[in-house]
């Protein structure tokens, strides 16, 4: 059966790295981004390593009206259409402290706006009778922190989402992958202090890929962090209110 | 842009420095950053002195603008982002009937630093350097302008690019001739060579497409250059190779790792692996092409002191006289490592900065210290003396007199590079180093 990747922020790291693995794969690709030529070279790369098609779509997150290009575009293969959503943004927190609006941003980019665009592919994707969404959320979405708690609170609103649209899309044979990564080696983390345990996109890839293939349900990439995180949730509230973690 | 505080060191751990390092992921981020900050472009930091070293000063790493472009089935003619890696092209295209018409003894060297290296491979008798095989370069100056470059729009820009260790401007993508490959395996026939007359004679008589030497930089006396000779052929097998998960060396070394009595032991059992008579084996091609890239870090072998890999390249007239010159002094002062490689070369070069020449060349690789420094010296200074060269993406001991002996081209490159970036933005410690950039 044939399938079909959409790739929401094809522009990231990530998402170009999943590009790449569904790309070898041999999958259709529909690649969603706003640098118009950063995703023709995208497209071009994954028809070079396999890709069956790839079809380049502008996309802006705060931009709904730019969502049904990409319906169409997945629509016009045959068979099984599936999402990997990379989109997200994250304002350091000092700056949504001194400007609240900023935060609206970061939740509209990281949650309001892909729930959106899920919404709308979901009856599309019923109506194939299959397919995967691979959610990426964040292990920051585990609990809120003191350092970006905006940020987390966009992220656990929408993991929630993504359990519910799980729900939802195993009645008609979908699937439904929340991810949570850690620290990943992008230019959103680059030149960061503090950061540890820094994974490759490309091993992000390769957890994705075989998260999708095993229908896990929720994935923590690299795999340790479910560890950590199941330290940092277990602290009791008392306490973690004190801490700077 | 963020710029990260980076610590750049060579593959051979022993020159190093601080910079400011940007990574752009997008062409435009980079462009954005060679138009306001212009600074030398980096790849994959495998060249062992300080090519890619830049104390003090600005970086881009380029290894995230690694797409392939176009790739046409009928010509093999492919355009890619500079970041590419050796490793990625033969993976992606050699399933498909095509590689990379020369490649380094590393497939993680990116497609710019193969350019701006001049890199040579197993094949340079037969093929020439990488360079040869280049059609066109993107190149962005140090005004921020991109400008496409090929041997008829600019030829003195080309040549200057190719091998021009970055100083002409970074080189943003570029379009190669890659050549057909009929399977992802290789013939290899070994055969030992009892000395260095043996070798010699062995290598200059050897028609095979790819041809190499591993050398014993400890046998001494009757023995002195002995070796093997692996002579491979692409066979026509549509066997699939076998896949190998790369083995990482996770800590520095200790010194007796490599302390010459385990040497002498590993490079006799090395040498007598391969019977009386020779053998053929069957590899895949990265097993043949890139021996040591199974082993990630392998320079952490040499421990937290580094090393130095010497390799010099020597014209017929002088090279066999030379060869023993330098060999004795290598076993004599027993601090060779196991890696060392003894190879015929072409007349084949691209720039006037390129590397090879006909003849003979020799590397390897030994241990930082105070002892091997010397060595490494007085072997430099052999080089020079026989009318031969060192390597840049090697060398970390040259002097600048040295440099601009062995590359009489040398002015002609300057008065090139001073037009494409009078500023210097694009300097590096290497070139600081030997001068490269001062009229002589």
């Amino acid at each position: 059966m044939s399938q079909t990747w959409i790739i929401l922020g094809a522009g990231s790291a990530m998402g170009r790295a999943f590009a790449r693995k569904a790309a070898t794969q041999g999958a259709h690709l529909v690649l969603a981004a706003r640098d118009q030529d950063d995703l023709a070279r995208t497209a071009a790369d994954s028809l070079a390593r396999g890709a069956a098609s790839a079809a380049a779509v502008l996309f802006d997150v705060r931009k709904p009206e730019s969502f049904a290009p990409i319906y169409d575009a997945a629509k016009a293969n045959d068979g099984i259409i599936n999402a990997a959503v990379f989109v997200g943004s994250m304002a350091p927190q000092a700056d949504v402290d001194a400007d609240p609006n900023t935060g609206d941003l970061t939740i509209q980019d990281s949650f309001t706006g892909p729930v959106n665009f899920l919404h709308g592919l979901a009856p599309i994707m019923e109506d194939r009778k299959g397919g995967t969404v691979l959610g990426i959320g964040s292990v920051a979405g585990d609990r809120g922190r003191i350092g970006n708690y905006t940020y987390g609170a966009a992220k656990a609103g929408f993991h929630t989402y993504l359990s519910g649209l799980r729900n939802r899309l195993n009645r008609s044979g979908g699937h439904v992958v929340t991810v949570k990564p850690g620290f990943v080696d992008t230019a959103m983390t680059w030149g960061i202090e503090g950061m540890f345990l820094v994974a490759s996109p490309e091993q992000i890839a390769d957890d994705l890929w075989t998260a999708h293939e095993k229908r896990k349900n929720t994935l923590y990439t690299p795999f340790f962090w479910r560890y950590i995180m199941a330290i940092i949730k277990a602290i009791p509230e008392p306490i973690f209110k004190k801490l700077s973690v | 842009m963020r710029w990260k505080t980076a610590e750049l060191t060579g593959w051979g751990r022993v020159l190093s420095g601080t910079a400011e390092l940007a990574r752009p992921e997008k062409p435009a981020a980079l462009s954005a950053i060679l138009t306001d900050t212009p600074a030398p472009a980096i790849g994959a930091q495998r060249s062992y002195g300080d090519a890619a070293v830049n104390s003090d000063g600005r970086a881009i790493d380029m290894t995230r603008l690694d797409r392939f472009i176009s790739f046409d089935m009928d010509t093999g003619i492919l355009h890619a982002e500079a970041g590419c890696s050796i490793t990625d092209m033969l993976d992606t295209f050699a399933p498909k009937g095509w590689m990379p018409a020369v490649m380094p003894g590393t497939g993680f060297a990116t497609l710019g630093g193969c350019i701006a290296h001049d890199v040579h491979g197993k094949n340079h008798h037969k093929a020439g350097t990488f360079g040869q095989h280049v059609l066109e370069i993107e190149l962005a100056g140090a005004d921020g302008r991109t400008a496409t470059v090929t041997p008829d729009s600019d030829p003195a820009l080309f040549k200057a690019t190719i091998g021009g260790l970055g100083q002409t401007g970074a080189i943003l993508s570029a379009k190669i001739r890659m050549i057909p490959c009929s399977s992802r395996l290789i013939q290899v026939d070994e055969r030992r060579a009892a000395n260095l007359a043996e070798f010699m004679e062995m290598l200059k008589a050897s028609n095979a497409t790819y041809c190499v030497g591993w050398i014993d930089g400890t046998a001494n006396g009757r023995s002195l250059g002995r070796g093997i000779l692996e002579e491979a052929e692409l066979t026509s097998s549509n066997m699939a190779p076998k896949l190998r998960k790369p083995r990482k060396v996770p800590f520095n070394a200790p010194k007796f790792a490599l302390s010459p009595p385990t040497v002498r032991l590993f490079n006799r059992m090395y040498f007598n692996r391969i019977p009386k008579q020779g053998r053929g084996v069957l590899r895949s091609l990265k097993d043949f092409f890139f021996p040591l890239d199974k082993i990630h870090d392998w320079n952490k072998l040499y421990g937290k002191r580094g090393f130095h890999q010497f390799q010099c390249v020597l014209p017929d007239e002088t090279a066999e006289r030379t060869l023993r010159d330098m060999l004795r002094l290598i076993a004599d002062a027993g601090l060779a490592s196991p890696l060392a490689v003894l190879k015929r070369t072409g007349p084949g070069r691209a720039g006037p900065l390129s590397f090879p020449m006909e003849g003979f060349t020799l590397a390897l690789d030994f241990p930082n210290s105070e002892n091997a420094r010397a060595l490494v010296t007085q072997l430099n200074t052999l080089t020079a003396d026989a009318g031969g060269r060192i390597y840049f993406a090697k060398d970390s001991l040259a002097t600048a007199a040295q440099a601009h002996k062995m590359y009489p081209e040398l002015a002609d490159w300057q008065n090139t590079v001073e037009a494409a970036d009078p500023q210097g933005v694009f300097k590096t410690d290497l070139v600081r180093r030997l001068k490269l950039r001062t009229p002589a």
